[in-house]
């Protein structure tokens, strides 16, 4: 049997104009050897739990710079257990002030990473919740 | 409890999602379960997509998937299985794979399933688990599944031993008459689409590859490749393209081709079955010997065709 490859999906929810960021960190992951599903701009949080189920992915990297975390977030949280994908985990970069990464957290998200994050605490962090890879 | 074969065969998506995961990582239990669910398999047609990177593959096989979905020209709506492979990193072993970018219009629609593959090292255009993956849609009930190949070359043709029916997809600007006439991934073309067909050039292009058509016999079983010009971004020509695709349909099923086809590709993934097994066999017999033998080939002690000699005895 040969090695299981983790699988990211990483998308861009809501209305952001770039995807600069979300591009470095895709490159970064595909460079640690991870399997990277990238989506593009302007997903829908259906959008992006219907890719997660398909691709069978083990971490949705979330990109956010609009402010709407705050209903993006908890509603691709939902979805994930409607379809019986609690065992995704799901990291959240972009523009998050402080005060709300708490609540993101209670709603299930695994790390939230802020402006200027070096890519390899995020490597990091998906070896870690993943158990090596 | 019905068991996973059941449950992928009447819709269970997340389970045909993680079986082609299990294939992919050649998980025994999961090609077990493929073997128990061939009997379903064999209904889908199944449609090959390749060209070179940039071609437009992505876009075109999301307006052909929307246009089978609508139905077209009398035919029924069809459900529709996507399989996209992208490269692997020969360096890291990751992948970036950006197919799905093109296929947002197909999002939330339950009779589309789609599937990133990256290539994994295999060369041909595909990877080792495409073809099991393209048998568990098929089980899972896909009528049309549609496998975009990476972005190839002039060699990369495995394809034609998977598909049913391939496209080639070329572009305004790829070459001239000459680049038309080499032997590779022309050949293999069921269908030739000149894509990004509102480019200045899209005529030349076409008349190149009808010349190159003109020069030789009708193609194999028959089958003289139409030349259909798109524009995947506007959907233009994608109409023809499926009645193409239709009509090299019910070419294979008249002329008996699809048959021959079929066993064909039936002999050759026999074939590879019995050449993984017997050297999977052998391994784990002999497991060990391999390393000091490439030692002793390296150090010319002894050549290669004397060490697998020995090492077969």
């Amino acid at each position: 049997m040969s090695a299981r490859k983790i699988r990211v999906l990483v998308a861009k929810p809501g209305l952001d104009g770039h995807d600069r960021g979300a591009k470095v960190v895709a490159r970064a992951l595909r460079d640690a050897g991870m399997e990277v599903i990238y989506t593009g701009l302007r997903q829908t949080p259906e959008m992006i739990v219907d890719a997660a189920l398909q691709e069978d992915v083990d971490v949705i990297g979330l990109s956010i710079l609009s402010g709407a975390h705050g209903s993006l977030v908890p509603r691709v949280m939902r979805l994930l257990r409607e379809k019986g994908l609690e065992k995704v985990r799901v990291f959240v970069g972009g523009i998050i002030p402080e005060a709300d990464i708490p609540g993101l957290r209670a709603a299930g998200v695994t790390a939230v990473f802020g402006p200027g994050t070096p890519t390899a605490d995020v490597v990091a962090a998906i070896r870690a919740e993943q158990g090596a890879g | 409890m019905t068991d996973a074969a059941e449950r992928i065969a009447s819709g269970d998506r997340r389970e045909l999602a993680r079986l082609i995961s299990r294939l992919e990582r050649e998980d025994p239990e999961a090609r077990k379960l493929l073997s128990r669910m061939h009997p379903r398999t064999g209904r889908a047609a199944v449609v090959g997509i390749t060209g070179a990177p940039g071609t437009g593959k992505s876009t075109l096989v999301s307006a052909l998937a929307r246009l089978l979905r609508r139905g077209t020209a009398g035919r029924p709506p069809q459900t529709v299985g996507i399989i996209a492979v992208d490269p692997t990193s020969p360096f890291s072993g990751g992948a970036i794979l950006g197919d799905r970018i093109r296929m947002r219009d197909l999002a939330g629609d339950d009779g589309v399933f789609i599937r990133s593959m990256a290539s994994r090292g295999q060369l041909g255009g595909l990877s080792r688990a495409t073809q099991s993956a393209v048998r568990a849609l098929d089980a899972a009930g896909f009528e049309t599944i549609l496998v975009e190949t990476v972005g190839v070359g002039q060699d990369e043709v495995d394809i034609a031993r998977q598909a049913q029916t391939v496209i080639v997809v070329e572009t305004p600007g790829l070459g001239d008459d000459i680049q038309a006439l080499k032997a590779g991934i022309l050949e293999i073309a069921d269908i030739l689409v000149v894509n990004k067909g509102d480019l200045p050039g899209a005529d030349s292009a076409a008349a190149s590859l009808r010349a190159m058509l003109g020069l030789g016999e009708p193609g194999r079983g028959g089958w003289q490749p139409p030349i259909v010009r798109t524009a995947g971004t506007t959907g233009e020509g994608v109409e023809a393209l499926a009645e193409a695709v239709f009509r090299h349909r019910e070419h294979l099923a008249r002329s008996g081709e699809g048959e021959r086809r079929e066993l064909e590709r039936a002999r050759a993934d026999l074939e590879r079955l019995i050449r993984e097994r017997l050297f999977a066999r052998w391994q784990g017999a002999a497991a060990g010997d391999l390393a000091e033998a490439a030692r002793k080939i390296a150090a010319r002690e002894c050549s290669p065709e004397e060490a697998a000699e020995r090492l077969l005895k």
